[in-house]
């Protein structure tokens, strides 16, 4: 169970679309044949190291069976209609599920080679390496310096009043939005705009350092100027880190990702290179999907 | 689930996507029959010296030039609506490029025409005609054969033209030479073995034209961009 860390929200704000049952009668799903996934799933020395990955909630299995490695700054996109697992598995990668009481997680999960559900990892020390940002931003409803600066206040990161200033500092530069909030570090944070605020909520995650950031739908409550913000975010912060982001936009997808991974009633159809996703996919279903034959 | 050939462009969510790619689709046939028929008529007016039918040909080109534009600016429409992706992106892209490659048949077209009225006034000059005859069925064939394998999607047939091009360009180099041969016999055939020369050349063109939709139209159905690469390495291609 998460304490407050910044790195990532609070469990109110899970979508719902995740706990939706699956259906199996889809003729599509004799398409997919379980843990089979074509394209390019593997990587050498990856960040992430996913092997045979199952999610059940109670009785449903929601996802099955998926192998997948995701690379050093790889920006690395999930995408797939509604209720085919993508949220479920982002959240694997940082334990989210673990606040879901009927939530299990079977399979091989490891971050640099280390088990990420060994009982014994600290799980909040995990989250602040695998930091989250999620669809709807979620500020706490206090100043812009402490939003940022209550990270590294928590996980011990700044001894003086001058290193904070400085993290703070940093982080809102990394997130596009010192200029703009320079002037009014001690504003309520819920005052500004939705754009900003998102940023904030990135900015915040970028304040404990984290190694991986997970993004679900980041830009999905946003106007188009503060998505090609948040986009433009993305494509810089990858050179530090590794993004993982569940996305409905395919555009987006193809505009910030390297890699693409579709999902498909819980199974992982296909991962392979943006570029040759969105031009020549492997995967019947694939080309299905993102030429919007349904979805 | 598309799951027949013809239905590929035609199964979106949205009808009127569908609508609007195979609008695209028949504009671009349409364009190319156009053109195909610009090309017959621009021989048939050299080889029967008829003026009349020519200048009709060099008329006819600015329709065909319209129908580009037409074209062009369906396909960027449907780019800044749709945003298509895989088979629908590569369909309205192979357009655009197919579309100029049709335009530039038509300008070939009005150039056989212009030497169609060149040759009528300077007398009969039957010398290369046979041959003019030949190339000229030959491209015309390819061409139809391009646009019936956009058409169908058939991605062996476009490869069967590709392998087809070697050939006129043997038929137009062994053209080439008969005339030089002419014109050496007698100095004043020069300047109507020259225009000849021009009219084959531009029958040459119309079959690297037709080559060039046939790598489109595997383009389309394979997803591999085969110009400029081998043969071989497309019939690879094709094969997979």
């Amino acid at each position: 169970m998460n304490t407050m860390n910044p790195a990532v929200t609070s469990e109110a704000d899970m979508p719902e679309e995740t706990i939706a049952p699956v259906d199996e009668d889809k003729p599509a799903e004799t398409l997919v044949e379980e843990g089979k996934t074509v394209g390019d799933p593997f990587s050498e020395n990856p960040k992430f190291k996913l092997r045979n990955v199952e999610v059940f909630y109670g009785q449903d299995r929601a996802i099955k069976n998926i192998s997948l490695d995701i690379g050093r700054n790889e920006v690395i996109a999930f995408i797939g209609p509604s209720g085919c697992g993508k949220s479920t598995f982002l959240r694997c990668l940082n334990r989210m599920n673990d606040s879901i009481d009927i939530c299990r997680v079977k399979g091989q999960l490891s971050i640099d080679d280390h088990d990420i559900y060994d009982p014994k990892r600290d799980v909040v020390e995990l989250r602040a390496r695998v930091g989250m940002v999620f669809q709807k931003p979620n500020p706490f409803p206090k100043s812009i310096y402490d939003n940022v600066a209550y990270g590294p206040r928590i996980h011990g990161l700044a001894n003086r009043k001058s290193d904070l200033d400085e993290i703070v500092e940093n982080s809102l530069r990394k997130a596009g939005l010192w200029d703009e909030v320079k002037d009014r570090l001690d504003a309520v944070a819920t005052g500004m705009s939705g754009g900003q605020q998102q940023r904030l909520c990135i900015a915040r995650a970028i304040a404990v350092s984290p190694e991986v950031i997970l993004m679900d739908e980041p830009c999905s409550a946003l106007d188009p100027i503060a998505t090609a913000k948040v986009e433009e975010l993305i494509s810089e912060m990858s050179e530090s880190y590794t993004i993982v982001i569940v996305t409905h936009s395919m555009q987006q997808a193809a505009r910030v990702s390297h890699r693409t991974a579709y999902f498909h009633l819980g199974h992982l159809v296909e991962v392979n290179e943006t570029t040759k996703v969105f031009t020549a996919p492997e995967h019947e279903l694939t080309e299905s999907y993102i030429t919007g034959r349904f979805g | 689930m598309p799951t027949k050939k013809d239905d590929v462009y035609g199964d979106h969510i949205s009808h009127k996507f569908n609508d609007e790619l195979m609008e695209l689709k028949t504009e671009f046939l349409k364009m190319g029959g156009m053109v195909e028929t610009q090309v017959d008529r621009a021989i048939h007016a050299l080889v029967d010296n008829d003026g009349h039918l020519a200048d009709e040909v060099r008329a006819g080109d600015k329709k065909v030039d319209q129908m580009e534009m037409d074209i062009d600016e369906e396909a960027t429409l449907i780019i800044a609506r749709r945003q298509p992706t895989a088979r629908d992106l590569r369909l309205v892209i192979s357009v655009i490029k197919m579309v100029a490659d049709l335009e530039r048949v038509g300008d070939e077209a009005k150039k056989i025409a212009k030497f169609a009225i060149k040759l009528n006034e300077e007398g009969q000059a039957p010398r290369g005609y046979v041959e003019v005859r030949h190339i000229g069925n030959h491209v015309l064939s390819m061409l139809h054969d391009a646009l019936d394998a956009f058409a169908r999607l058939d991605a062996e047939q476009a490869l069967r033209i590709m392998k087809e091009d070697k050939r006129v360009d043997e038929e137009y180099q062994a053209a080439t030479r008969t005339l030089l041969t002419f014109m050496m016999e007698d100095t004043r055939n020069i300047s109507r073995c020259m225009s000849v020369m021009w009219v084959l050349r531009a029958l040459e063109r119309v079959g690297d034209h037709a080559c060039n939709i046939a790598e489109n139209v595997i383009f389309m159905v394979k997803g591999e961009d085969v110009r400029h690469t081998p043969v071989e390495e497309a019939e690879k291609v094709v094969g997979r």
